[in-house]
């Protein structure tokens, strides 16, 4: 059925196409509402999202939203909502900051020492949730909302302080205080020298962040694990309808459990982009990848290749916006209006489509149906 | 045991709070615990945690799970400071109930119409509404003489009253005599510390805080005593029971998360007014819809409830703003060390040795805390309320009840 095939790829193209189109309609009504040239504004971003300069700003971006979306879309797979991204992270870069600059280990190694300690902060945090569900029968929603705030406004408020030091001083007056710097042997080497490979010298001291590659690893391995892998098997059963997988063998509880593991290990990997990239965990580090990784999951469909545009798209919106505080055609807070538009609008349309595909898979049933004659009465 | 009346329960259990209150402050060697200051703090910090359980209660009660309260109370706070800035005060919380229930009706759409998952929906709305409002702040905020792209100028509020005669407040010009506060001078045991709290909640209350407070017996009259309330519950127990009665769900559900958009607006309108801040500033929400999320949780879907979580959580938050040297918050954690051994004797004598053997390591853990710390970090009474929340759902996750159809897509004629 090659025309039912085709159909249904452009179904699942349709939907975040048409979420992206309402987005910038209902964006470009607001500006010329406000008196601002929506052409002129995209187009300002458009030019200045071409620059070699901002696709870097753009992919070291990218680089912790992706990530963050495949925490989340882990637990989306078997209908977990790992809401306590957020809290997950920052621990985890804290932790793993302050004890990557503590304990003494050469060059690589220090790299490992920190990844894992991260993951294993994240995973630790967020299994917590886990086990407080299947134990306890707390929805996991709500712990990691409570969870959330003891991290961010708790532990994290308070060890940042009791482990500050003296911090690097920036360009002018401006200093950021934080734990102790790790040695430039312990962060993963900026990947300019790849870039310039291919094009030409990267200018205004921007770096191309290491994190990218480890990103794409994540990426890899989630599209192994899910697709390919009996785990995955059981994860996407357990998504899809849990009484059937728990008959057919998949033990539910310890699914919960490994899921919210899983994601939070992935999460832990979240703040590790701002460390490499600052080499200290700051004082006042970039909050809400979480949250905006839920929205990167849902836009990109829990797929490993669609969460790389969705962040991608959300990336772009965030760094290419900054050129209009300078030419003026718009106000910059725009694309945060467009990205909570594009959500909206997108998780509508998917749930639009599915119930389109729905119609059209019990309409061909009930054609191939009809073809079959029924038996006549003997 | 004879059956005794819910009030009276539940002044007894009050009793019995403060009791527990004064011992510990005792010790401490503060009075900060039954403070009337700290009454009237906790009530502050209640309101809006109140007024965004409540309207979290709508919702859920009509079965649509509304993770978006903290959104649409972000809306409610730039619209209720603008409104009050350039129209007046009370100009600022219509524009600021509207807003919310405009956020709310959003909600509604996308869950009802569409069949949108209601987590997805809600988060897909905290993002949005903090775009909306920096978007209007820059637009609009910026234009006004002591606003900027973050904060708004000072918001006038809609003024306090006291109680006549228990308060002190005053009747005509004539100021009546202040009864609570007499008895709170005494310094009797216990009768003055309640008293002293009494006078806190009676003292130069907004009247948002008592509109919020009468809106409590006002909301379980209309959902447990009369047909609409009836109706809005079925949608959230059993939606197709409903159907068959001939009740239009959809507009039910509609009503139900429209109202809580608005009651987590005016929420919002509260904390951008004198009584908490007078001013609008980014991000000052905090995570007070959460919070409220969680009143809810903790009073069971019920009213009375919602406000019993209200003032639990409010009363950390109020302590805090006025516990500078941290003495405060070491007594609390005494408290919160004899509210385990509570739970671990309540446990044991339901044979829960599991339940019993945690809360008593739990209560021990805190005891020793205590008994080796002089003040605690200043973070661990901004975390409190949730960790209470935490506390109570390990222990008591089994015995609350939510609505049975709560969160489950609906669609008309399906099953």
């Amino acid at each position: 059925m090659n025309f039912s095939l085709g159909r249904r790829i452009l179904l699942t193209l349709a939907a975040p196409v048409v979420a992206l189109v309402f987005s910038v309609a209902m964006s470009s009504i607001v500006l010329l509402i406000s008196g601002s040239n929506p052409v002129a504004a995209f187009g300002d971003m458009m030019s200045h999202a071409s620059r070699l300069e901002t696709m870097v700003d753009i992919l070291n971006r990218a680089t912790p939203l992706y990530i963050a979306g495949v925490a989340v879309a882990i637990g989306f797979r078997m209908n977990l909502f790992n809401i306590g991204v957020d809290g997950q992270y920052l621990l985890a870069a804290l932790v793993a900051a302050h004890l990557g600059a503590m304990v003494n280990l050469p060059g690589v190694l220090r790299i490992v020492w920190i990844l894992v300690v991260a993951m294993a902060v994240g995973a630790a945090y967020s299994g917590f949730a886990g086990v407080l569900k299947v134990t306890r029968g707390i929805n996991e929603v709500i712990s990691t909302i409570m969870l959330n705030a003891i991290a961010i406004s708790g532990i994290v408020a308070y060890l940042v302080r009791e482990w500050q030091a003296g911090g690097e001083i920036l360009s002018g007056s401006a200093s950021r205080v934080g734990t102790t710097p790790i040695p430039e042997s312990g962060l993963i080497p900026d990947l300019n020298s790849v870039l310039e490979f291919f094009t030409r010298e990267v200018g205004q001291g921007k770096e191309l962040t290491g994190m990218l590659v480890i990103a794409i690893l994540v990426g890899l391995g989630y599209h192994i694990l899910v697709n390919r892998t009996r785990f995955g098997f059981d994860l996407r059963a357990s998504g899809i309808n849990p009484f059937a997988a728990q008959v057919g063998g998949v033990p539910a509880k310890r699914m919960v459990v490994s899921a919210m593991v899983l994601s939070g290990a992935v999460a832990g990997l979240v703040g590790m982009a701002e460390i490499n990239q600052v080499g200290f965990f700051p004082a006042n580090p970039i909050r809400g990848l979480g949250f905006t990784g839920i929205a990167v999951a849902l836009l990109g469909r829990n797929h490993p290749a669609g969460i790389i545009l969705a962040a991608l798209i959300f990336a772009f919106l965030d760094i290419s916006s900054g050129v209009l505080q300078f030419t003026g055609a718009a106000s910059r807070e725009i694309v945060v209006i467009m990205q909570g538009v594009i959500i909206l609008a997108a998780v509508v349309a998917y749930e639009v489509a599915r119930r389109a595909r729905e119609r059209q898979e019990a309409r061909s049933a009930a054609e191939a149906l009809g073809d079959i004659k029924p038996l006549e009465a003997a | 045991m004879a059956k005794i009346p819910a009030w009276l329960r539940w002044s007894l259990y009050a009793a019995v709070g403060v009791l527990v209150l004064t011992t510990v402050q005792g010790f401490d060697d503060t009075d900060s615990l039954t403070a009337a200051g700290s009454s009237q703090s906790m009530l502050r910090w209640a309101v809006p945690i109140l007024l965004a359980g409540l309207g979290g209660l709508f919702a859920e009660r009509a079965g649509v799970v509304n993770i978006g309260l903290e959104g649409m109370m972000i809306l409610g706070t730039w619209f209720g400071a603008w409104g009050a800035v350039v129209y007046g005060p009370w100009w600022g919380i219509v524009l600021a109930v509207l807003a919310g229930g405009m956020g709310g009706l959003l909600h509604a759409i996308a869950t009802v119409t569409f069949g949108v998952d209601h987590i997805i929906s809600g988060v897909a709305i905290n993002i949005l509404a903090p775009g909306i409002t920096r978007f209007l702040s820059s637009e609009i905020l910026t234009t006004l003489e002591g606003g900027s792209i973050t904060q708004s100028p000072r918001v006038p509020g809609v003024g306090t009253f006291t109680v006549p005669i228990f308060g002190g407040g005053n009747i005509g010009t004539w100021q009546s005599p202040d009864f609570f506060g007499w008895i709170a001078a005494r310094e009797w045991f216990l009768v003055s510390d309640i008293a002293s709290l009494a006078k806190g909640l009676m003292t130069r209350i907004s009247w948002v805080s008592l509109i919020a407070l009468l809106l409590v017996p006002f909301v379980a009259w209309l959902l447990w005593r009369t047909r609409f309330g009836l109706r809005l519950r079925i949608c959230g127990e059993r939606p197709q029971a409903g159907e068959a009665q001939g009740i239009n769900v959809y507009r039910y559900k509609y009503i139900g998360v429209v109202i809580s958009g608005a009651l987590s607006g005016l929420a919002g309108a509260f904390i951008v007014s004198p009584e908490l801040s007078g001013i609008y500033l980014e991000g000052q929400t905090t995570g007070r819809g959460f919070i409220g999320l969680a009143a809810l949780i903790f009073g069971n879907w019920r009213p009375l409830g919602v406000l019993g979580g209200a003032l639990l959580f409010g009363y950390p938050f109020g302590i805090g703003l006025r516990d500078l040297d941290g003495s405060a918050s070491h007594s609390l954690i005494l408290v919160n060390a004899i509210g385990l051994g509570a739970v671990a004797i309540w446990a044991a004598t339901r044979r829960k040795r599991g339940d019993a053997a945690l809360a008593l390591a739990l209560g021990l853990v805190a005891a020793g805390w205590y008994l080796l710390s002089d003040t605690l970090p200043d973070v661990w009474i901004n975390i409190l309320p949730f960790v209470i929340v935490l506390i109570v759902l390990i222990f008591f996750a089994q015995r609350l009840r939510m609505p049975a159809a709560d969160g489950l897509r609906y669609r008309r004629g399906e099953h």
